[in-house]
């Protein structure tokens, strides 16, 4: 793992003081809310509906296991013994007092964390594919290069103040666990015929209001250049994003309205400027130095055998949340956050500690925070996949469904969130009790139900098999439904098919489509593939059921 | 004007208070409903002044409704906030007992299947 420098631990040291300061003045009345709210958010603070809300960061998605020993250690001692996975990879407490937080964060700083740009305009924390390092298919590991944006984007005094936040993701393999083409600006690792490795730059990508697919600016940027061509981009985005409304200021917007001959145009011109100048290459040393912590641990020479377990869960489990490895003898396994009933992404702190132990155990160096709001331990052997299957078992972590339909993305929605307009997780929890039958999970099989609770779309329902909307019809929550979206390297935005639902009807109309899926597929086909075959029409002609009859 | 609360969140841990009788309370049932034009402007200068005083942050008034005598927030979101996440009973106000019964029925009512239905008539107004 990434291991800070004087500089980094010193820096972070420093914040924390400064907010302390920063906290003490607002609560003797020496800053104004207007004048704090801007540094409270600068440091992932965030007043919700019952309490303050504090986003950390996980770079890239990768904790250590005392790095989950405090998020533990935080949600006992200053919030209600929970956390919250994100969409982005990062962690969230919701009831952390504001006079708790500066100690809050120094104790994060001890493990080398800190909630600095977690919020506010500018680059946020930089997410990865949770596989990294681990999956058969990549290039290369991609969370140097993302680490290398990091330390770049990390106060870079000309992108402190961009016209609205901006969100960047690292990948390396054909296929796309990131979301790639929802993010203003992704970065895709590839390796050319000459067997070289660059950089595919996209930008444009967003969900929220008026969501749009990416498109590409690079077509192939070279190692040292790689900075360099970012910078280019946030240079244009800086100097021509919109920044007279707050709902196009987004550089999708941006992306969009000048057209991608356009925006590649003024990107180069940018580009050209910057190395020009030369000072913005990336040292080879300095990439070797990083690339150094990523270091893979040694995988010793296993047997591919399968796995066997007397337990009759373990196949099940195996099946699922389980994944090729690019070594022999080695799974990636995943660590559902989605028990049937649950609320997705949380975790309680008994269960953090837990994990930690059991990284320890098994002689495992980090965990993953997926997007899709699971956890993922990258490098398991075989082996070992029954005893840590028996150890998740024992903390309720060892849900199979992974990429199956009870495998829902939910934002907070109403039951957390100021901005939400309808809750998300109660929702998710009345459909995962209904496919909760695992058979019937595996007969519809892959199915990603992505829920928000309003159009911000932190719950990515634009990219969902099936997306659920949650609006506010008079102070009463409604449901939009929307079919064909997808984050993965088939991107596509979902639809949205009609009139909303209400609350007790949502579930229902989730149920009419799925059957009506069952009954149109083709073999081997997959939801998202029966609805690119027969388009919205079939689906909608079941999802109303009577009270399409009764509308109309 | 429609029956009103004023409400905000206290500055040094965020939780949600109610304006009664010149001060702040954790309850909502212990809040002042505010009848008139009038009485509700003057409340919010006043919570203004608190805000000034660093007691509390985003005051704002919110719509309320009697029934049978028991008042209820008109939407959602002051539901919610004035009983804690509905997701989780054993946390914040309804597990400190503070939200007042009439909530705790009414939310109910709103959980069970068959509950809002649809209107009878569907519109696409909603803007996404």
């Amino acid at each position: 793992m990434y291991r800070y420098d004087e500089f980094d631990a010193a820096f972070v040291a420093e914040r924390v003081e400064q907010f302390r300061f920063q906290v003490e003045r607002r609560l003797k009345g020496e800053l104004t809310e207007d004048q704090f709210k801007p540094l409270r958010l600068m440091n992932g603070l965030y007043l919700q509906l019952h309490a303050y809300m504090l986003r950390i960061a996980v770079p890239y998605g990768t904790l250590s296991a005392p790095q989950l020993r405090m998020l533990g250690r935080i949600a006992r001692k200053y919030d209600k013994g929970y956390g919250h996975f994100t969409t982005r990879q990062n962690i969230q407490f919701n009831w952390i007092k504001l006079k708790d937080v500066p100690d809050a964060l120094a104790d994060l700083a001890s493990v080398e964390m800190h909630a600095i740009q977690t919020s506010g305009n500018c680059i946020r924390n930089v997410t990865a594919d949770h596989f990294a390092g681990a999956a058969a298919d990549e290039v290369e590991d991609p969370r140097p290069t993302a680490e290398l944006i990091r330390q770049w984007s990390s106060l870079h005094p000309e992108f402190v103040f961009l016209p609205r936040k901006f969100k960047i993701a690292v990948i390396a393999s054909p296929h796309d666990r990131a979301a790639l083409r929802f993010h203003d600006a992704a970065v895709e690792i590839v390796r050319n015929e000459a067997g070289e490795t660059g950089y595919r730059i996209h930008v444009g990508g967003g969900m929220g209001r008026t969501p749009y697919l990416s498109y590409v600016v690079g077509d192939f940027v070279a190692r040292p250049d790689l900075l360099a061509f970012l910078e280019a981009v946030m240079r244009v985005y800086n100097e021509n994003g919109r920044r007279d409304n707050l709902f196009k200021a987004r550089i999708k917007i941006l992306a969009h309205a000048l057209g991608q001959d356009e925006m590649r145009e003024r990107t180069l011109r940018e580009f050209k400027e910057i190395k020009a100048q030369g000072f913005l290459e990336v040292p080879e040393a300095e990439r070797k130095r990083i690339e150094a912590y990523f270091a893979p641990p040694k995988f010793e020479d296993l047997p591919d055998d399968e796995p066997q377990s007397p337990d009759p869960d373990f196949a099940a489990w195996a099946g699922t949340n389980t994944h090729r490895h690019r070594a022999a003898g080695h799974a990636i396994a995943t660590i559902s956050l989605k028990p049937i009933g649950g609320v997705p992404g949380d975790i309680g702190a008994e269960q953090l500690d837990a994990l930690a132990d059991l990284l320890d155990r098994f002689g495992m160096d980090e965990i993953r925070v997926s997007h899709e709001q699971n956890l993922i331990l990258p490098h398991v052997k075989k082996k070992d996949l029954p005893a840590i299957h028996a150890r998740l078992k024992e903390l309720k972590l060892a849900t199979p469904n992974a990429g199956l339909i009870t495998d829902i993305i939910a934002c907070p929605g109403l039951d957390y969130c100021d901005l939400a307009n309808a809750r998300s997780i109660p929702v998710a929890q009345d459909i995962a009790r209904r496919f909760a039958d695992l058979g019937r999970q595996h007969d519809i099989g892959e199915l990603k139900i992505k829920i928000s609770g309003c159009i911000n779309a932190c719950g990515h329902h634009h990219a969902g098999h099936i997306g659920i909307l949650g609006v506010d019809k008079k102070g009463v929550e409604y449901y939009q439904l929307l079919l064909g979206g997808s984050g993965a390297e088939d991107a596509a935005i979902a639809t949205i098919m009609g009139p909303g639902f209400g609350a007790h009807e949502i579930a229902d109309a989730v149920e009419r489509v799925v059957a009506a899926y069952l009954k149109l597929r083709n073999d081997g086909e997959r939801f998202l593939d029966t609805y690119r075959r027969v388009g919205m029409e079939p689906f909608k002609n079941v999802a109303y059921g009577e009270q399409l009859h009764a509308a109309h | 004007m429609a029956l009103q609360i004023l409400t905000a969140n206290r500055l040094i841990d965020g939780d949600v208070v109610y304006w009664h009788a010149g001060a702040w309370v954790e309850a909502l049932g212990e809040a002042d409903v505010l009848a008139h034009e009038a009485e509700a402007a003057a409340a919010l200068d006043a919570a203004n002044a608190s805000v000034a005083g660093n007691l509390v942050v985003k005051p704002y008034l919110f719509d309320v409704r009697k029934e049978n005598d028991a008042i209820i927030p008109v939407k959602e979101r002051e539901i919610i906030r004035a009983m804690g996440p509905s997701v989780h009973a054993d946390l914040g106000k309804r597990a400190e007992g503070s939200t007042p019964a009439s909530i705790l029925k009414a939310a109910a009512a709103r959980d069970q299947p068959g509950a809002s239905p649809c209107p009878k008539e569907r519109d696409n107004e909603v803007s996404i």
